[in-house]
């Protein structure tokens, strides 16, 4: 029954991901990614890890997609115009997926994993999380809050430029 | 009866034709009670022609709508544009599986019930997103154009009291939640001031964000008449244009189970009288609490005038974030005084 469930899981995640890059529609290519994430939330959930399957959904499937549809929808893109792609984003492209690639194969073979069966049987609290969030990895936790937090005032700063140099002309 | 329902299969199948039938016959006789309540509050009669006082008009809507053509109007995206009433009802029957409408009457109690519920409630706007932009009409696209940054815009006070609300309670599970709450209604987390002395206006704010999530006046700039036709839903006729009603009507049926769950005590009595709660009384609460919740809900609709959309973001992002920001910063600080004073003498 499980087998079954995380092969459609898969096939969905996978099949729709790869649509999302296939779309010549980017609202449907967009409306892909929300099924391919609805796929991995199904693939948490046959691992019992419930609280990332429901914060993935919440945070990408909710907030993410909805936003990235709403810029699509005001950019308005016509879905047959698409430019050649120049040669240097072919060879950036090509070496980025090459890299890809490379990273995922030396992680197969050379990292040690367990593949039979999940080594904690018992499904850690969600007290258990927090704690981790808050004590082990607090570092990193705040230096990605940081760091969105700079992003965010960088966005606020270029669009106000852009904003005063309208009102200039 | 208890032997029977204890095999998984049949207790599923049990809830999910309770579920459904729940959201079902509140939809259908929700509409009813609006509109009894709008023609009260306008001083008519309203439906009163089918049946005795007009308790069969729903039979007759829903007969109308299912005689209904449907037609796809050309120049739509098909796929989506069929698909969206599908979506619109989805997160609102998966939400109520986690709701307890009784200590032990719940589908399933997930130790992370409340995430379940904003997780599966926030895809929500997706559907009325989607059937706005599958549309292709100018009034849809605006639409949803206005449904997305409405949303975005009231999801983030409404997690915020939330959060405010899960600092004192320590715990995601609705079930629990609900039993912190014991002990007559001064214990409910509306009134429970000496936690956080805001808890009063946090109540509003979710009340407030509520109304916003669901599209409802006078915030329902989705499907505001007078300017936009009819919204997302113009394109819409006969069956799929009753489905998003249902879905409007599911949603604040989920949305305030949520707040009675969160600031009424769920199933709990009012008065702490062993007479006045039990197993047979915990329903009877809950529902008493959901329907005094829901009639808020339509009173505010015909009481207040539709806002103007810029007022609507301005309410959220300037009045209600900031407030409920504070309120999480006193509750944070309330919690954390004790430990201090004690610390210091």
């Amino acid at each position: 029954m499980a087998a079954i469930f995380f092969y459609l899981f898969a096939g969905l995640t996978l099949g729709s991901a790869a649509l999302v890059v296939a779309n010549r529609n980017t609202v449907n290519g967009a409306l892909c990614l929300l099924l391919s994430l609805v796929g991995l939330a199904g693939l948490f959930v046959l691992l019992d890890a419930y609280l990332l399957a429901f914060v993935l959904l919440l945070v990408y499937a909710g907030a993410v997609v909805a936003l990235f549809l709403f810029i699509i929808m005001l950019l308005d893109t016509q879905p047959a115009a698409r430019k050649p792609f120049k040669p240097l984003t072919l060879a950036a492209a090509g070496l980025g997926g090459a890299l890809l690639v490379m990273g995922v194969l030396s992680f197969l073979t050379r990292a040690r994993l367990a593949l039979a069966g999940p080594a904690e049987t018992a499904v850690p609290s969600l007290k258990a999380y927090a704690e981790r969030l808050f004590t082990t990895y607090l570092l990193p936790v705040q230096v990605v809050g940081f760091l969105l937090l700079g992003a965010m005032l960088g966005v606020v700063v270029l669009s106000k430029k852009l904003d005063s140099a309208e009102k200039a002309r | 009866m208890s032997n029977l329902l204890s095999i998984e299969p049949v207790r599923i199948l049990t809830y999910l034709v309770g579920i459904c039938a729940f959201v079902g016959a509140n939809a259908a006789y929700l509409v009813l009670a609006e509109r009894k309540i709008a023609g009260r509050i306008q001083r008519r009669p309203g439906p009163n022609e089918a049946g005795y006082g007009g308790w069969m008009q729903p039979f007759a809507d829903v007969l109308k709508l299912f005689a209904k053509q449907v037609m796809i109007p050309p120049g739509t995206d098909i796929l989506l544009y069929c698909a969206a009433p599908l979506m619109v009802m989805a997160p609102p029957l998966m939400c109520l599986a986690v709701v307890p409408f009784g200590e032990s009457l719940v589908a399933r109690n997930l130790d992370i019930g409340l995430l379940f519920v904003f997780a599966f409630g926030s895809i929500n706007v997706m559907a009325l997103m989607l059937g706005g932009w599958a549309s292709r009409n100018k009034y849809s696209i605006i639409s949803a154009a206005r449904v997305v940054s409405q949303n975005v815009a009231y999801e983030i006070p409404m997690l915020l009291v939330v959060i405010t609300l899960l600092m004192v309670a320590g715990t995601l599970d609705l079930n629990e939640l609900i039993r912190q709450q014991a002990g007559g209604f001064w214990n409910w987390n509306l009134l429970r001031v000496w936690v956080n002395p805001l808890m009063p206006v946090t109540f509003i704010i979710f009340f407030i964000c509520m109304l916003a999530e669901t599209n409802r006046a006078p915030f329902d700039m989705a499907e505001s008449e007078s300017e936009l036709v009819a919204g997302a839903f113009t394109e819409y006729g006969g069956m799929g244009f009753g489905v998003f009603f249902m879905a409007e009507y599911s949603n604040i049926v989920l949305g305030c189970c949520l707040g009675t769950v969160l600031f009424l005590g769920g199933w709990q009595s009012p008065l702490p009288l062993a007479a006045l709660s039990g197993p047979l009384w915990g329903p009877v609460w809950f529902l008493l609490k959901m329907y005094a919740l829901i009639f808020t809900v339509m009173l505010v609709r015909w009481t207040f005038p539709r806002t103007q959309f810029y007022g609507l973001l301005n309410l959220s992002w300037k009045i209600l974030i900031p407030l409920s920001l504070f309120s999480l910063l006193l509750t944070g600080a309330m919690m954390k005084l004790p430990l201090v004073l004690q610390r210091l003498f």
